[in-house]
């Protein structure tokens, strides 16, 4: 029970940091902060089928792509205020994931992990020469970031208020998905990643349960697409290339694949990491690939995750 | 029917660079269960070693043709000793996990070392040139890849079939622990064939640099296309391998020529079908969940 | 005579040229218990998962309840209402005791797809499943994770798995492999007591002899693949037949 309130309390306390933070630190970390939030979410979503259902995806970035696309055109050319963006963004990525999905989880882990990989480049490919309809290799750009709809009155193309609803729309999301885990389908995830074939037993087609849970880690992935184009001012097939989705695994396995905030906690090492770093190379992959590499031989359970172990004694 | 030659082997190139790379992948598979995602990037370490030798140490393509090979089993037996080896008895996402930062490592290497431009290295003297085939002119390079695709399968096919060497291999990736107990010093075997994976990777990257433009690119668009050959024809099957870099080499070969606006995809709608259709691919054993 | 619940004609296995399971035919009526008997490699377990789903017989039927299930996979026939449990445990270790009844409870229920509740507030899947580990003497380390029972209560948490989703027709593999003395004669008194309820229909396979003519109305005897004998514990227990396969196993055993 204390361990319960502790953590309640923690999060509370991160929570009033969050909100607090544009008031304590030097401008430049109000971008850093929406980057990590953004992340955080990709990389949450990333976990649902990774760490939750136990299938690794090496595509994932296909639909964070697709839901930046979405909404850097639907800003474009339509004007559409970005909540309802963000909701089709939301819509054209699940539906990515429907087709993607369908192929791939037939099959066992190690093709999964290479169709996903093959699949999700086959979208960058798409990104890259259809120029006609995303402009190829330059991205889309110049977007409006005019109004935010439902009738508020923000001021988007603030640093400070984009911050602020990305923070409220990932707490929102963050809480979405965090249920989803722990609801009766949650449950049943877990148990698939563990013993597919026992559930298969109990009554349930344990694909279909795999397809959806790839679905819906899809949808969250294009809503965090969806915040990052107006943020990265461009949509463009690198958020599609397999190095994004590398990042969403390096996330994820830095915080921890176990729990539920580890891949946020992931997410924010990543990017004060990539921050520092990148001001000192260009070669920012390179340690990238180290530290995974580092991460699974050593510390397969994350650093969040392994906090997390000791204190709740596992 | 000119256009019709030149497109045949134009796909039978294609197709057995593709087979030499992907049956590489697909024996490590067999022995170590293993899918090394880093397979392409030691394909290209392997071009830009033959780059090195060629280009900026002067060496022959033949010189650079056995040391640039050697080099990357090396790096490949550092790998799977420094490395590979910590996750074995783990789950076997550890071990993909594992390849796929070795993929961003190498990669990123190879852009840090040599730089992100695109170099070219001429074919040796002695295969410059055209020949003419059915009435085609044809490089006499591209001649010669068909030839070394053709010699390294059958190398492959009697080395695993009629020695000694090739039934401990075999037996090893059978049975693991019945191996060992035969007195088969397995973990040697398993270091022994992810270094020969590597190498014939290598091999591959080494006869395709004079063919192709060597880039930072390179081992990605060949790792996926190697994971499109064995989808197709089937992992864990080396019949299979041919039959899937034969059907993409044709896919490549007159789809390029016929159809360029879908080229890209067509590999892709390809694997797709065969999903559909045959998901274990053309000629593979069990793969499904 | 009653319909028989299950009805198996001719059912034949053959892997590559081996007949694991050679045209067998059985009737199970309601509410009986079949125990299945016959030595290893008698294809007792092949049996099973054609039956289960988890293999689709080279030829031959299955009946049941009047409808062909022959070569459905295993979520369809577990849903008719035949569940089955395994040679090797096979439970979900990391999982808590009650949560992998909660799995079990949650597909028969038709919750499996609700994402936007609480699964700790569904108050009807957690006492009924508290129930269930009740009857099975496991409510003591429900919160505990399956990996650390000892072999013996996993084995029946395996039996509270098979029975949460309510089934009509039991199929048990070997219940009491690798139990002590004690912990078996447990769970032969539980599957008795199951059997006497007439709630369940049951088919047991088992080596040890004094369970299967504890709990058996009928025993069917396999031998490589084939039916070598059928009928009641006393017939089976004069059988020459039966007599000569497990005696000549003995022998060879002894010759060994």
């Amino acid at each position: 029970m204390t361990t319960r309130l502790m953590i309640v309390g923690v999060l509370a306390l991160v929570l009033a940091a969050l909100i607090l933070l544009p008031y304590g630190v030097p401008y430049f970390y109000i971008f850093v902060a929406t980057e990590i939030l953004i992340m955080g979410l990709f990389a949450a979503s990333f976990n649902l089928v990774f760490g939750y259902t136990g299938m690794l995806s090496f595509g994932h970035a296909a639909f964070f792509g697709m839901g930046s696309y979405t909404t850097a055109m639907l800003l474009l050319h339509l004007q559409v205020p970005l909540v309802w963006t963000l909701l089709a963004a939301m819509l054209t990525s699940m539906l990515l994931a429907a087709v993607i999905g369908f192929f791939c989880v037939r099959l066992n882990e190690v093709y999964f992990a290479m169709l996903t990989l093959a699949f999700g480049m086959m979208v960058f490919a798409v990104a890259h020469q259809w120029r006609s309809v995303t402009n190829g290799s330059d991205g889309i750009t110049g977007f409006p970031l005019t109004e935010f709809g439902l009738g508020l009155d923000l001021q988007l193309a603030n640093p400070l208020v984009y911050y602020y609803v990305v923070l409220v729309v990932v707490v929102l999301a963050a809480a979405l998905l965090y249920l989803v885990t722990r609801s009766p389908f949650g449950l049943i995830l877990k148990a698939i990643s563990e013993n597919p074939e026992r559930v298969s037993f109990c009554g349930l087609n344990e694909r279909r349960f795999r397809l959806i849970a790839f679905i819906v880690a899809g949808l969250f992935a294009g809503l965090a697409g969806g915040l990052f184009a107006p943020f990265n001012r461009v949509a463009s097939p690198d958020m599609i290339h397999w190095s994004q989705s590398a990042e969403a695994v390096l996330m994820t396995i830095l915080g921890g694949s176990a729990y539920f905030l580890g891949p946020f906690f992931g997410a924010m090492v990543f990017v004060l990491l990539e921050t520092w770093i990148t001001s000192y190379t260009d070669h920012w992959m390179l340690f990238l690939g180290i530290i995974l590499a580092l991460m699974v031989m050593f510390f397969r359970r994350g650093i969040l995750g392994t906090v997390l172990d000791r204190l709740l004694r596992r | 029917m000119q256009s019709f030659i030149a497109a045949l082997l134009n796909s039978l190139d294609i197709a057995l660079l593709l087979f030499v790379i992907a049956v590489g992948l697909n024996i490590i598979f067999g022995v170590l269960n293993v899918i090394n995602f880093a397979h392409g990037a030691l394909y290209m370490l392997g071009a830009y070693f033959a780059y090195t030798a060629m280009g900026l140490l002067g060496l022959s393509f033949w010189v650079a043709l056995v040391v640039a090979p050697l080099l990357v089993a090396v790096v490949a037996i550092a790998i799977e000793r420094l490395m590979l080896r910590m996750v074995y008895d783990r789950h076997i996402t550890d071990s993909l996990l594992l390849t796929f930062a070795l993929l961003l490592i190498i990669d990123e290497s190879v852009r840090m070392i040599w730089g992100p431009s695109i170099h070219v290295v001429d074919p040796p003297a002695l295969l410059t040139g055209t020949f003419s085939v059915f009435g085609v002119n044809y490089p006499i390079y591209g001649l010669f890849v068909i030839a070394v695709g053709i010699a390294m399968m059958l190398g492959l096919w009697l080395l695993f079939t009629r020695t000694r060497l090739g039934r401990i291999v075999r037996a090893a990736a059978l049975d693991r622990e019945m191996a060992q107990t035969l007195g088969i010093n397995v973990p040697m075997v398993i270091t022994g064939v992810f270094a020969f994976g590597a190498w014939i990777a290598a091999v591959g990257g080494v006869v395709a640099a004079p063919m192709r433009a060597i880039g930072p690119a390179m081992g990605e668009k060949i790792i996926i296309e190697s994971f499109i050959v064995v989808v197709i024809g089937g992992l864990g099957s080396f019949p299979g391998t041919l039959l899937g870099a034969l059907v993409l080499g044709f896919i490549h070969g007159f789809g390029g020529r016929f159809l360029p606006e879908i080229n890209l995809v067509l590999p892709y709608i390809g694997m797709a079908l065969v999903l559909l259709i045959k998901p274990q691919g053309l000629m593979g054993k069990r793969a499904s969940a | 005579m009653t319909e028989p619940l299950l009805s198996i004609r001719d059912l034949t296995k053959t892997f590559g040229g081996v007949h694991a399971v050679d045209g067998v035919s059985l009737d199970v009526q309601p509410r009986e218990t079949v125990a299945l008997i016959g030595p290893n490699g008698a294809g007792k377990t092949t049996f099973y998962n054609m039956i289960s789903g988890r293999m689709a017989p080279t030829s031959g039927s299955i009946h049941y309840d009047g409808d062909e299930i022959t070569g459905l996979p295993p979520h369809r026939i577990s849903r008719l209402g035949i569940s089955r449990s395994f040679q090797i445990t096979n439970i979900f270790q990391e999982l808590s005791v009650r949560q992998n009844v909660e799995v079990a409870l949650t597909a028969f229920h038709g919750k499996a797809l609700s994402m936007l509740r609480l699964a700790s507030r569904d108050r009807e899947i957690i006492d009924e499943a508290y129930v269930l580990l009740k009857r099975l003497g496991l409510e003591d380390v429900a919160e505990q994770r399956a990996g650390v029972l000892n072999y013996g209560d996993k084995r029946l948490l395996e039996i509270a798995i098979v029975l949460a989703t309510r089934p009509r027709l039991v199929l048990l593999d070997e219940p009491t492999a690798g139990m002590t003395p004690e912990e078996t004669r447990h769970v032969t008194h539980l599957i008795r007591k199951l059997a006497d309820s007439g709630d369940y229909t049951f088919l047991v396979t088992e080596h040890d002899m004094s369970v299967v003519f504890g709990l058996a109305d009928r025993i069917l005897v396999m031998h490589r693949g084939q039916r070598l004998a059928e009928g009641t514990p006393e017939e089976i227990r004069n059988d020459p037949e039966v007599k000569r396969a497990y005696l000549g196993e003995e022998e060879e055993e002894a010759a060994s």
